[in-house]
């Protein structure tokens, strides 16, 4: 289990990037942070992954403080940030080294595999495409079997179409081994594809505003009319979040709770 | 550096050009010595048709056959070798100091607080200043004209490579602290490869440095050498022995950066630099 617990985060600068953010993330859950611009999600994520230290507050998975990258957490970036001269068979076994090398690759074909990239395997990074470079970078990161993965809004960069596609896809590979992920997005459709709870953030501090349970079965029609009114649900907290009359929603919704129109 | 995965992946195709690559390949050189060798030609007209007299710019079949005479006595092969040799131990001591202090106040800021002023300040004097402490405190030999030059190497490797530490994407090192690589690790994994292609360019700028301050340090009394043949060339009033030292000097020159971009090259295939967009790969 990941608990949050009161986790600020106050920048040298003085910018109060996050305030008392505390939650609870159970293993195999997926989570979506979802806020305006600057509202403290990507400090919540280097935070969880251990790249920054928060100013108060802990972060603990498994009972185990978080104050460096952790070997179980694994994280995604809104770019690749694949080594350029590594091919990409050798970025995605860049955090395998201490594996004897047939095991290595034997992994590493997989992940390939399982990206759809098997006939990438000895390109540069250079030579792919922006899709592709990002399936790269997943498989990096689950190539190494995290337990929790983090993502921070990995699909952004992309078009409507290939962000789709990786979100499927994304989907199956979770499918294959449950890892907990805590995604951090701006788009309310993927949120309810792919969440089991969306956490909605609002800014000036960084702080937790309103979490919204989806209890929709996957895999989810994006067409249904049910998945339209969570569309709608997110997107309405989105708004109030937005709005600094609205004082901070305190309710917290059960698991199978109604909804609260 | 590299960890190698083997995989049965189909072989990537070349990418292929047009026309046939080879001919490709060997046009482009010839392209570019197009332009000195009709201006060469031009010369040796105008001084075969009794225009000038060329005593002074003495045309390129003289400044051959003074090539061929200082070849055949032996002479030439020494004056290159005593050349070459002071550029490659001022070369390799420049690099070998350059890459040391550079590596370690890039990689220390505490070093780079103590160290780099002061390097910066030294750097500010124009290197020739050098030359008269050089011949009082290390003679007027070997010693000095090799410390000259690998000060000439010392300060593009040592700038080159403190500035591209300093500059690796920060992006790059969380990967490398996202997979907990130890300090060595990190270094070995991310911050060479990384600094690679700078460093590659600082050597080369070193290296024409090098061969810009072994002319200088031969200027300071010497008895073989490239420079030497230069001096004597004009003591002598030999305007054809200056101008062949000058063209084996362009000579050796650009072979010795080439063959330095040859040795790199393998190691820097990754790049997605400008030059192979324009298909100079
Ligand atoms: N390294 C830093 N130093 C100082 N202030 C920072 C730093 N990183 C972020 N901030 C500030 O902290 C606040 C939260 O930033 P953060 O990057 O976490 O926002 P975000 O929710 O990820 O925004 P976005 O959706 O635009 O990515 C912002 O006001 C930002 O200016
Ligand atoms: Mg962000």
């Amino acid at each position: 289990m990941l608990q949050l617990t009161s986790v600020t985060k106050v920048y040298p600068n003085g910018v109060h990037a996050l305030e008392r953010f505390s939650a609870e993330i159970q293993l195999g859950e997926i989570i979506a942070i979802i806020g305006g611009s600057g509202c403290g999600k990507s400090t919540l994520l280097r935070a969880v992954a251990g790249l920054d230290r928060a100013s108060a507050g802990t972060v603990t998975l498994d009972g185990e403080t978080i104050t460096a990258p952790h070997p179980k957490v694994g994280i995604i970036f809104q770019e690749p940030r694949l080594l350029p001269w590594l091919t990409v068979a050798d970025n995605i076994g860049f955090g395998l080294s201490e594996l004897p090398a047939a095991e290595r690759r034997e992994r590493v074909a997989r992940a390939l595999d399982r990206v759809g990239l098997a006939d990438k395997a000895k390109v540069w990074p250079r030579e792919l495409s922006g899709g592709q470079a990002q399936r790269v970078a997943i498989a990096r990161a689950l190539v190494a079997q995290p337990e929790v993965l983090l993502l921070d809004e990995p699909f952004s960069a992309l078009d409507a179409f290939t962000r789709k596609d990786l979100q499927d896809h994304l989907l199956d590979l979770w499918a294959d081994t449950r890892p907990t992920l805590v995604l951090v997005t701006h788009d309310v459709e993927e949120a309810v594809v792919l969440a089991d709870r969306v956490l909605v953030m609002r800014p000036h501090p960084g702080r937790l505003f309103e979490e919204i349970t989806i209890n929709l079965s996957r895999p989810r029609d994006r067409n249904a009319p049910l998945f339209d009114q969570f569309k709608r649900h997110v997107l309405t907290a989105l708004d109030r979040s937005l709005d600094r009359t609205v004082p901070d929603a305190q309710g917290r919704r059960e698991p199978g709770g109604g909804l609260w129109w | 550096m590299t960890m190698t995965v083997e995989l049965q992946a189909p072989a990537v195709a070349t990418p292929q050009t047009a026309r046939a690559p080879w001919l490709t390949r060997l046009a482009r050189p010839l392209l570019g010595l197009l332009l000195p060798l009709s201006l060469a030609l031009a010369w040796e007209l105008l001084v075969w048709a009794g225009w000038s007299n060329g005593r002074l710019v003495p045309p390129p079949s003289k400044v051959f056959t003074t090539i061929a005479d200082l070849a055949r006595s032996g002479e030439l092969t020494r004056h290159i070798v005593t050349t070459l040799s002071r550029v490659g131990i001022g070369f390799g001591l420049g690099v070998a100091a350059g890459t040391l202090l550079g590596g370690i106040c890039g990689y220390w800021r505490m070093a780079r607080r103590l160290v780099d002023p002061t390097i910066q300040a030294l750097r500010a004097i124009p290197s020739i200043a050098w030359v008269p402490l050089f011949i009082l405190w290390l003679g007027i030999f070997e010693t000095s004209k090799v410390a000259l030059i690998a000060v000439g190497v010392f300060f593009p490797v040592y700038l080159g490579l403190t500035g591209a530490i300093l500059s690796v994407d920060r992006k790059i090192v969380e990967v490398g602290r996202i997979f907990r690589l130890s300090g060595p690790a990190m270094i070995r994994r991310i911050l060479l490869p990384a600094v690679l292609p700078a460093y590659v360019v600082s050597l080369r700028v070193g290296l024409g440095l090098g061969w810009m301050f072994v002319v200088a340090a031969e200027f300071m009394g010497a008895s073989e050498g490239l420079g030497y043949l230069l001096i004597d060339g004009q003591q002598l009033g030999k305007p054809a022995q200056i101008v062949a030292a000058i063209v084996i000097f362009a000579i050796i020159g650009k072979a010795t950066d080439w063959l330095l971009e040859i040795a790199t090259a393998p190691l820097l295939r990754w790049q997605d630099s400008f030059a192979r967009q324009s298909g100079a790969a």
